[in-house]
C-alpha cells in the first residue's frame, strides 16, 4: 500500500448521540481504496449507526467524514450514493411494489444515470438480469419481494447496492442465516467485486467469513473503536477478547 | 382598534378557559396519535357524536350532559375498541397504515358527520343546564360558568387520564407499547390488546369532550371540522404524547385565538391554530415540550 | 403504446363523448358532466402525489380554490377597469401557475416531515388559505363573488358546452401526464418513495426533489381545474369552495378506482362522480358524501387495490405476465399464484 494513495474513506472523530445515549464516541477510521475491511462488535455496539452516519441516513453531531477527497457534511444520502458510496441494509428494505428487476433498475436509473452514463432500455434490462444472476435470483426476476425467502431478500439487498456501481460497498450483516455454501457464494461475490476495484467494508458476526475475507479488522464495542489492525493481531488482542470474543 | 385593559384581561381569561376545554378534545388524540401513532382524524366527529348523545338525553330526560357523558363512556369505549380492531386487522398488521389507515379515518369522519346530518338535520342543537347562563364576576373579569365548568371538568379528566397512564399497570403498558412492542410481548402482554384498550379510552374521552362542547356552544354536525386542525396543532405543539404539554399548548392556542378574535375580528381566528401548526411543523416538529 | 398514439386515442374518445353529450339535446348533461370531468382531473392530480408517492394531501380544495379565486381576481380587475376578460385557457394557465407555486412552497416547508405530519400540514394550509381569502374583500370575502357567465362563445355557441369541452380537454391532458409519469424514470422514483423512502435515498433517488415535483404537478393540475369554476357556478362561496368535500372525493375516487395507475382515478371519478350526480337528483345532496364515505371505508378495508386490483384478481394473472412497467399493488392478496 503506497503512502501516496489517498484514503477513500476518512472518518475523523465521529460522534453520535440519541438524547442522552452516546451511540458513537470519537470514531476515527481510514479505509484505503481497494481494501477489504471487516467491522465486528457485539450487538448494539454502534456498527449500523456508524454506517448510517457515513451514508447520511443519520446525522452525526461530531466529527467529519471524507469520501474520495470530498467532505460529506451536509450531503444528503442520495448525493453520497452518487459519489460512489453504497450500503445494504441489515434488515432488508426492498421496494415491495416493484418486481426484482425493477428493484435493481432503480440504482441504475438514479445513480448510474445521474453520473451521466445513459444506457438504452434493453441494455438496462440485461444489466439488471445479469446482476440478479450473480446473486442467484435470476429465476425470480419478475416476482415481487414478498415471494422471496429471508435469505433471498438479503441477496437482493446486496445486488441492489452493487447496482449503483459503487467505489465503496458496505455490506451490513448480509450473511446472517445463510447456509455454509450460501456464505461461500456471497464471499466469492464480494471478493470478485473487490478484485474489480470496489472497496468493501464487511460487517458481520460470522467470524469464519470475516476472518477469511478481511485484510484488516476493526472492532467496535459500546460505541468506541477498541482495535484496528491485521485480523490475527486483533483477534489476540486481550481487550478484544475480553470485550467481544469472551462473551 | 381601541385598546382597553379590560378587554385584554377578558380575552386572556376566556382564552385560558376555552383552551382548557380544547385540551379535553385533544387528549384523545394525544393518546391515539401522540402515543400510539394512530392518525385518527375522525376524532372530532366522535366528539360531535358525544355532543348529540348529550343533547338527546338532555332534551328527552333533562339529565345533566356531563353526567350523561360519563355514563355513556363505556359505550364510546366499546366503539373505540371495535374501530381499532378493524384498523389493526385491515391496516396496521400489514404496514398499510399510512395511506389506507388515514383514508379509513377520513372516511369515518364523513360517515359520522353525514350520518348525524341525515338523522338530526343541520339545525343547531343545544342543552339546558343550571350552569349555562350565570356568569361569575371577579373584579373586572367575567367568568361565564358555561365555559368555566367545562374547563374545570376538562382539566379534571386529563388529570385522571394522566394518573391512569403513569400509575396504573395498563397505563404504563400503554406507554410501553409505544416504545417497545417486542419487550411487551416477551412479558406475555399482547400489544394489540393494549392498543385496543388505549384507543377505546381515547374515544371514551370524546364522549365527555362532546358534552362539554355542547355546553359551551350550540352544535351542528359540521362543527367538528374546525377542530381537526386545532386538535392536531395542539397535539404537535404540546409534544405529541404529553398530556401536560397538550394542556399548555391548548391554553396557548386558546389565548391566541381569543386575542386575535377580540382585536382583529373572529374571521381571522381559524388561521391562528392552523398557522401555529404550520409554523411548529416547519420549525420544530418535536413540539414545545419535545419528545 | 407511445404517448402520441395514446393522446390521439384519448382525443378521439373525448370527441365521441362530446358528440354523445350533444346528442342528448339537454344542457343538464353538460352541467353534470362538467362536475364528473372536474373530478377526473382532481383525482388524477391527487393520485400523482398520493397514489404514486404515498403522500396524502388533504388540501385539494385549497389548490382548487386558488385556481378559482385567481380567476375571480382577474375577472374583477377586468370588470373594474373595463378591460377584456381573459379567455379561459389563459385563466387556466394562470390558475395552474399560482397553485403550482403554492404547491411548491408548501412542499418545501412540509415534505421533510413524515407522511402523517405532511397530511396534517396540508389540512392546515387549506384553512390558512381559506381564512386569507375570506378576509380579502376584493374577491368578495365571506359574502362570495359573482361572476357573470357569458351566454355564448364562438364557435361552440352555448357557453356551458364550451366549459364542458375545456374540462374534457383538461381531463385528457391530466390522464396523459399521469401516464407519462408512470412510464418514465420519474414513475419508478415515485414508487420507491411510496415503498421505502430510506432505501430510495440509499439507492440514489433524490426523494425531496421528486416529492416537490409531484406536489407541484399535482397543484398545477388542481389549480387548472379550479380556474373555470367561477364561470361554471356563477356564484363562488368560500366555505363550499374550500370545503373538505373536495378532499374526500379526490381521495376516495383514486382509492376506489385503484391508486397504482392513471386508470384508477379515471374509473373512480366516473363511477363516484356519476353516482353522486344521480344521488343529488334522486335523493339528497347530503347522501352524496355518505356514499363517498362508505365506499371509501369499504374499499380501503376490503379491496385496498381498488377496482383495478379486483379486476386483476378476477383475471388471476400471474406476476410473470406483467412485464416491465406494470406494477402490481402489493396489498392485493391473491394476485400472485
Amino acid at each position: 500500500m503506497s503512502a501516496a494513495a489517498p484514503d477513500l474513506l476518512q472518518i475523523d472523530n465521529l460522534g453520535k448521540r440519541f438524547g442522552g445515549f452516546v451511540a458513537l464516541e470519537s470514531i476515527s477510521l481510514s479505509v484505503a481504496p481497494g481494501e477489504r475491511l471487516g467491522l465486528i462488535g457485539p450487538n448494539g455496539s454502534g456498527k449500523s449507526t456508524l454506517v448510517n452516519c457515513i451514508c447520511g441516513t443519520l446525522h452525526n453531531e461530531q466529527g467529519t467524514v471524507h469520501f474520495d477527497g470530498r467532505k460529506l457534511d451536509g450531503l444528503l444520502a442520495h448525493q453520497r450514493t452518487h459519489l460512489g458510496l453504497a450500503r445494504s441494509f441489515q434488515l432488508p428494505r426492498p421496494f415491495v411494489s416493484l418486481n426484482l428487476i425493477d428493484n435493481i433498475r432503480i440504482p441504475l436509473l438514479y445513480t448510474v444515470g445521474a453520473r451521466g452514463r445513459h444506457h438504452a432500455a434493453n441494455e438496462i434490462e440485461d444489466h439488471c438480469t445479469g446482476l440478479l444472476r450473480e446473486v442467484g435470483l435470476e429465476a425470480k426476476a419478475r416476482h415481487l419481494p414478498r415471494d422471496l425467502t429471508q435469505v433471498e431478500m438479503r441477496k437482493l439487498e446486496l445486488a441492489r447496492a452493487m447496482a449503483s456501481e459503487p467505489k465503496l460497498l458496505i455490506a451490513d450483516e448480509a450473511m446472517a442465516g445463510l447456509t455454509h455454501s450460501e456464505i461461500e457464494d456471497i464471499l466469492t461475490l464480494l471478493v470478485r467485486l473487490n478484485e474489480q476495484g470496489v472497496t468493501v467494508i464487511l460487517i458481520e458476526h460470522i467470524m469464519r467469513a470475516v476472518m477469511s475475507f478481511s485484510r484488516r479488522l476493526v472492532v467496535l464495542v459500546s460505541g468506541k473503536k477498541i482495535a484496528d489492525g491485521a485480523p490475527d493481531d486483533v483477534m489476540h488482542d486481550p481487550e478484544v477478547e475480553r470485550a467481544y470474543l469472551g462473551q | 382598534m381601541i385598546f382597553s385593559f379590560d378587554l385584554l384581561i377578558n380575552a386572556l381569561v376566556s382564552g385560558i378557559l376555552i383552551g382548557g376545554f380544547y385540551a379535553a378534545v385533544t387528549c384523545g388524540v394525544s393518546l391515539a396519535f401522540g402515543i400510539l401513532d394512530i392518525v385518527n382524524i375522525a376524532h372530532p366527529a366522535f366528539v360531535i357524536l358525544g355532543s348529540y348523545v348529550a343533547y338527546i338525553v338532555n332534551a328527552t330526560f333533562g339529565f345533566d350532559p356531563i353526567l350523561t357523558a360519563i355514563v355513556v363512556m363505556p359505550a364510546f369505549y366499546a366503539l373505540g375498541a371495535a374501530i381499532y380492531q378493524v384498523y389493526y386487522s385491515a391496516f396496521e398488521k400489514h404496514g398499510q397504515e399510512s395511506l389506507r389507515g388515514l383514508a379509513f379515518f377520513f372516511g369515518l369522519l364523513f360517515i359520522t358527520e353525514v350520518g348525524l346530518v341525515l338523522y338530526f338535520g343541520v339545525d343547531y342543537r343545544y342543552v339546558d343546564a343550571a350552569y349555562i347562563g350565570p356568569t361569575l364576576h371577579l373584579a373586572d373579569v367575567d367568568l361565564p360558568l358555561r365555559i368555566l365548568v367545562p374547563c374545570l371538568v376538562s382539566l379534571l379528566m386529563i388529570a385522571v387520564l394522566q394518573l391512569i397512564l403513569t400509575r396504573t399497570f395498563i397505563g404504563r403498558a400503554i406507554m410501553a407499547v409505544a416504545q417497545d412492542q417486542l419487550a411487551l410481548r416477551l412479558m406475555a402482554i399482547d400489544p394489540v390488546r393494549i392498543k385496543r384498550i388505549a384507543f377505546g379510552i381515547s374515544i371514551a374521552t370524546a364522549s365527555v369532550a362532546g358534552a362539554l362542547l355542547i355546553i359551551i356552544q350550540p352544535v351542528e354536525p359540521s362543527v367538528g371540522r374546525e377542530y381537526i386542525g386545532r386538535v392536531f396543532a395542539i397535539c404537535v405543539l404540546g409534544g405529541m404524547g404529553s398530556l401536560p404539554g397538550a394542556v399548555v399548548a391548548a391554553m396557548l392556542i386558546g389565548i391566541f385565538e381569543s386575542l386575535t378574535s377580540t382585536f382583529y375580528g373572529p374571521s381571522w381566528a381559524p388561521a391562528v391554530s392552523f398557522g401555529f401548526l404550520l409554523l411548529t411543523l416547519a420549525v420544530r416538529p418535536a413540539g414545545l415540550m419535545g419528545r | 403504446m407511445r404517448t402520441p398514439a395514446f393522446l390521439a386515442i384519448c382525443l378521439a374518445v373525448a370527441a365521441a363523448v362530446f358528440g354523445i353529450a350533444l346528442g342528448f339535446g339537454n344542457d343538464y348533461v353538460f352541467f353534470a358532466g362538467y362536475v364528473v370531468l372536474q373530478y377526473v382531473v382532481l383525482s388524477t392530480a391527487w393520485n400523482i402525489l398520493g397514489g404514486y408517492c404515498g403522500y396524502v394531501n388533504f388540501g385539494t380544495a385549497a389548490f382548487f380554490a386558488l385556481g378559482a379565486y385567481s380567476t375571480v381576481a382577474i375577472y374583477k380587475y377586468s370588470a373594474d377597469n373595463d378591460v377584456w376578460a381573459l379567455p379561459i385557457p389563459v385563466l387556466m394557465m394562470i390558475g395552474g401557475i399560482v397553485s403550482g407555486i403554492v404547491g411548491f412552497g408548501m412542499g418545501y416547508l412540509t415534505l421533510r416531515l413524515r407522511g402523517a405530519f405532511f397530511s396534517i400540514a396540508t389540512l392546515a394550509l387549506a384553512v390558512v388559505l381559506e381564512t386569507l381569502v375570506v378576509n380579502w374583500d376584493y374577491v368578495g370575502g365571506s359574502r362570495g363573488a359573482y361572476v357573470i357567465r357569458p351566454e355564448e362563445i364562438d364557435p361552440i355557441g352555448n357557453y356551458i358546452r364550451y366549459l364542458f369541452l375545456i374540462m374534457l380537454l383538461l381531463a385528457v391532458a391530466a390522464i396523459t401526464v399521469a401516464r407519462l409519469i408512470e412510464h418514465s424514470r420519474l414513475g419508478y422514483g415515485f414508487a420507491t418513495i411510496r415503498d421505502d423512502e430510506l432505501a430510495a435515498e440509499a439507492s440514489g433517488v433524490p426523494t425531496l426533489r421528486l416529492k416537490l415535483i409531484a406536489t407541484t404537478i399535482s397543484g398545477v393540475l388542481m389549480g387548472m381545474a379550479g380556474a373555470p369554476f367561477p364561470y361554471y357556478i356563477s356564484y363562488l362561496q368560500p366555505d363550499s369552495t374550500f370545503g373538505l368535500d373536495y378532499a374526500v372525493n379526490s381521495i376516495a375516487m383514486p382509492l376506489v378506482g385503484g391508486t397504482t395507475s392513471w386508470v384508477g382515478p379515471l374509473i373512480g371519478a366516473i363511477l363516484l362522480g356519476s353516482l353522486q350526480q344521480i344521488a343529488t337528483v334522486t335523493i339528497s345532496s347530503a347522501v352524496n358524501l355518505l356514499i363517498v364515505g362508505l365506499l371509501l371505508v369499504g374499499f380501503v378495508i376490503v379491496a385496498p387495490a381498488g377496482i383495478i386490483g379486483l379486476v386483476h384478481r378476477y383475471w388471476q394473472r400471474k406476476p410473470e405476465d406483467f412485464v416491465g412497467r406494470r406494477r402490481i399493488d402489493a396489498a392485493a392478496p391473491g394476485s400472485a399464484p
